[in-house]
């Protein structure tokens, strides 16, 4: 092979220059990864054949550190994130833009291994990356050891399902509330990562297109009322959001909250309650009681909601609060944590 | 005031020792517990390792360790639970 | 679990009726304070039981000035502050160590002072300064590292110390005299390190019970139940009701290294002032790992915010729903005081577990 290939292990600026090099980087790491035919023109947009009901269309943006950590990485991360909000919404998934800020001396292999990742995760999700844009910024911690970042911003369109009627508004007391699988192992997985906190453990991020098995769950008929996935602010977050957002109170049985014990015992050391952790393969879901046990059902029925578990129920105690039944026997508040728990020690 | 966790030792070299924490590995300091071998249980705060523990009294302390036998109860059904005995 | 929480609960209620009267006992440590919340243990208590928060929260019991004093060692050039996540967001007079690190200060969270350690001998260029703060329990662990750096030889490795002492503090409350207590739930973990022993000083000369617990909800029931025996009798003994990993003698290897590294000091309390003997500062012979010493820092004054009444939380004179900030002017996203933003602090368990409830009269 020719000699330029070899002379670059590293992103450097002029990989985002708009020259040969960038179209190299486009043309020999990314396109074949993600091969498609919307992508393959290298046009300035995709062209993307619609019918049917509305578009959801939804945006997030990934700045995970480290970007490979047990479980996943942050191209895994960037396509089911995005994938879940739209699957959560009751769309079917349809395509995602790929945008990438690359600092330069970020390793080519590192980027690989992540595209290799973005391909794979939508392939399982069955969305295709229709559209893509790469800058690269300067090194910001220059001289540190510390290693060069990426971000990523995905964007994604999907078919809502007719039919689906999600809507906080629609729930009632009686209603029943389900979470999908154990939780807290995202948010746990990547702090047993983190500089200054790094513990071994078998702990790996739960990260995973949730879209199959959303479709499952859509696919019985079932009264789903509210689906929403437990990423930041855990499952906490969202329970706060569903007390707050249909005015009727939430109760949780602690000793149903699945959670395994490996997870336990780091939320324990770490100080931390495994119901405000992140997840990034979980969703809380709210059915009518009718039909809890189809949901749940399908749900177990799937790979990824094998552990699913009905959690709770709605009620119409006032004010809206989301309460906790505890294995004591006892009951306290849950709230949305107010901001990244920090593991602590006291 | 302070957190602190049971685990159980499963090497140690120097004053170091790797503690099993369920299937978390944590690199601790046993120069607060020079007693400890592989095998012990021990309480952990921020790195070190604090006191010696029986793995009987472990169990009986913390549920979580109890809900990985797969069992909230039973591990300390038909005992007693140990009363604090009056000092004096 | 509810098995034998509902038998500890019957033996409670059946202890304070034998009382007869109302009851108040102080929970220390303030590990209990967030147990009995994340538990939901309050609402299980009989009504003639008051718990009330003692001075046992690191956190909030820090000093704005030792506060301030971090926050001026992260200004400076090359250094990086290495602290337990607990003490990120607390407020000094100028912000708060988070505030610093989104302006360009390194501040990094550890689990471990073993980890700033590491992180001196991996970065040789940086000063690395650990915030030692903690009780009994977590002071070895700074003195351990202290040790440790002078074996190393690093001298880009100090620690701002603001460790302080249990008993001294449940002495001045009680010397203080106004606030009306039957004993003391005692700190289990302190007392892995201290001893059961240590608070018989406590019984004996102040004619109150302590009992040390454990922080499992029964055994925090369990504790409990042996205090309100006690005072249904009339004794006033040190318990052991977690003798699992706490000792008559405590951990002797622990109180020895920090005997031999560090010497007791008067020291500065959030909102209760100084306090004679009840803090570790280094001794003369590893004074050149003291951070103040080192950087030539000195501790300012405290300038408490008038509104805030922490200090009277702490010491069981108030509960935080006492207090006009309360939930108001003061809750975790714009926290007045320390007891608001620590985790563990009693403002923020009230706030976090407990709001709502009352109204709702559960």
């Amino acid at each position: 092979m020719t000699q330029p290939r070899a002379t670059h292990d590293h992103v450097v600026l002029a990989h985002g220059g708009g020259g040969e090099l960038m179209g190299r980087l486009i043309r020999e790491h990314i396109v074949p990864r993600l091969d498609n035919p919307w992508l393959a023109g290298l046009t300035d947009g995709a062209v993307v054949p619609w019918s049917g009901d509305a578009v959801v269309f939804t945006t997030d943006s990934y700045v995970v550190t480290p970007l490979e950590f047990p479980g996943g990485d942050i191209g895994r991360l960037a396509v089911a994130g995005t994938v879940n909000d739209l699957a959560v919404m009751g769309a079917e998934p349809v395509a995602l833009s790929l945008g990438l800020i690359l600092e330069e001396g970020l390793p080519l292999a590192v980027l690989d291994r992540v595209l290799d990742s973005v391909a794979a995760t939508a392939r399982e999700a069955g969305i295709a990356i229709a559209s893509g844009d790469t800058k690269v910024i300067e090194r910001r911690t220059a001289g540190s050891e510390a290693a060069a970042q990426m971000f990523i911003n995905t964007a994604g369109v999907g078919r809502r399902r007719p039919g689906l009627h999600l809507d906080v508004a629609r729930i009632e007391p009686g209603d029943a509330v389900l979470v999908t699988g154990p939780l807290a192992e995202h948010g746990l997985a990547i702090l047993s990562v983190r500089a200054g906190l790094e513990f071994e453990s078998t702990l790996r991020s739960d990260v995973a297109p949730l879209s199959g098995l959303l479709a499952a769950v859509f696919a019985t008929g079932a009264v789903v009322r509210f689906v929403r996935d437990a990423t930041r602010g855990g499952v906490a977050g969202v329970l706060a959001d569903i007390a707050a957002g249909c005015g009727q109170s939430v109760e949780i049985d602690e000793h149903a909250v699945p959670l395994s014990p490996t997870a336990r015992h780091a939320a324990e050391m770490l100080g931390l309650d495994p119901l405000a952790v992140a997840n990034e393969g979980k969703c809380v879901l709210v059915v009518a009681a009718a039909d809890v046990e189809r949901v749940l059902a399908a749900c177990r029925s799937h790979p990824l909601g094998r552990g699913a578990a009905v959690v709770g129920r709605v009620t119409a105690s006032q004010p809206p609060l989301v309460e906790l039944l505890t294995r004591a026997g006892g009951r306290r508040i849950v709230q949305r944590p107010y901001g990244e728990d920090l593991p602590r020690i006291c | 005031m302070c957190l602190a966790v049971p685990g159980r030792v499963l090497t140690r070299s120097g004053d170091e020792a790797t503690v099993d924490l369920q299937g978390n590995r944590l690199r601790i300091s046993t120069v607060l517990t020079p007693e400890v071998s592989p095998g012990d249980w021990v309480l952990i705060h921020a790195g070190f390792a604090i006191s010696q523990l029986d793995e009987r009294e472990a169990l009986e302390t913390w549920d979580y360790l109890r809900l990985a036998l797969g069992d909230d109860v039973t591990a300390a059904a038909g005992q007693e639970p140990p009363a604090g005995a009056p000092e004096t | 679990m509810s098995r034998f929480v509902d038998e500890l609960r019957a033996e409670l209620a059946a202890a304070c009726r034998a009382v007869g009267r109302p009851v108040q006992i102080m929970e220390v440590c303030g590990t209990h304070t967030v147990s009995i919340f994340r538990n939901g243990l309050r609402p299980l208590l009989p009504e003639n039981l008051r718990l009330v928060s003692g001075p046992g929260c690191p956190v909030c019991v820090t000093a704005q000035r030792h506060i301030d004093a971090a926050l001026e060692l992260a200004a400076r050039p090359g250094v990086l502050i290495a602290t337990y996540g607990d003490m990120v967001r607390v407020p000094g007079r100028r912000g708060s160590l988070e505030r610093q690190r989104a302006a360009g200060a390194q501040v990094r969270v550890v689990n471990s002072a073993r980890s700033a350690l590491e992180m001196a001998r991996d970065n040789p260029r940086q000063q690395v300064v650990f915030l030692g703060v903690g009780f009994e329990t977590t002071a070895p662990a700074t003195a351990a590292t202290v040790l440790a750096a002078e074996r190393l030889e690093l001298d880009n490795f100090s620690a701002l110390m603001c460790h302080k002492l249990v008993v001294p503090a449940m002495a001045a409350l009680l010397d203080a005299g106004d606030v009306p207590l039957d004993g003391f739930l005692a700190p289990g973990h302190v007392s892995v390190i201290i001893g059961a022993g240590a608070y018989r000083p406590i019984a004996e000369r102040y004619r109150r019970p302590v009992v040390v617990a454990g922080f499992e909800p029964d055994s925090i029931l369990r504790g409990l139940v042996a205090l309100v025996r006690q005072i249904a009798s009339g004794r006033a003994a040190v318990e052991n009701a977690y003798s699992a990993v706490v000792r008559d003698e405590g951990n002797r290897v622990a109180l020895d290294l920090l005997e031999r590294v560090c010497v007791v000091a008067d020291t500065p309390w959030r909102a209760l002032g100084v306090i004679p003997r009840s803090g570790l500062e280094l001794g003369p012979a590893y004074r050149r790992f003291d951070a103040l010493e080192r950087f030539d820092v000195h501790l300012g004054e405290d300038e408490d915010h008038p509104a805030c009444r922490c200090g009277e939380v702490i010491t069981g004179r108030v509960l935080p729903a006492d207090c006009a900030a309360f939930g108001r002017a003061c809750t975790p996203l714009t926290p007045i005081g320390p007891c608001m933003v620590s985790s563990e602090g009693t403002c923020a368990a009230w706030y976090k577990y407990g709001r709502g409830l009352a109204e709702r009269g559960t």
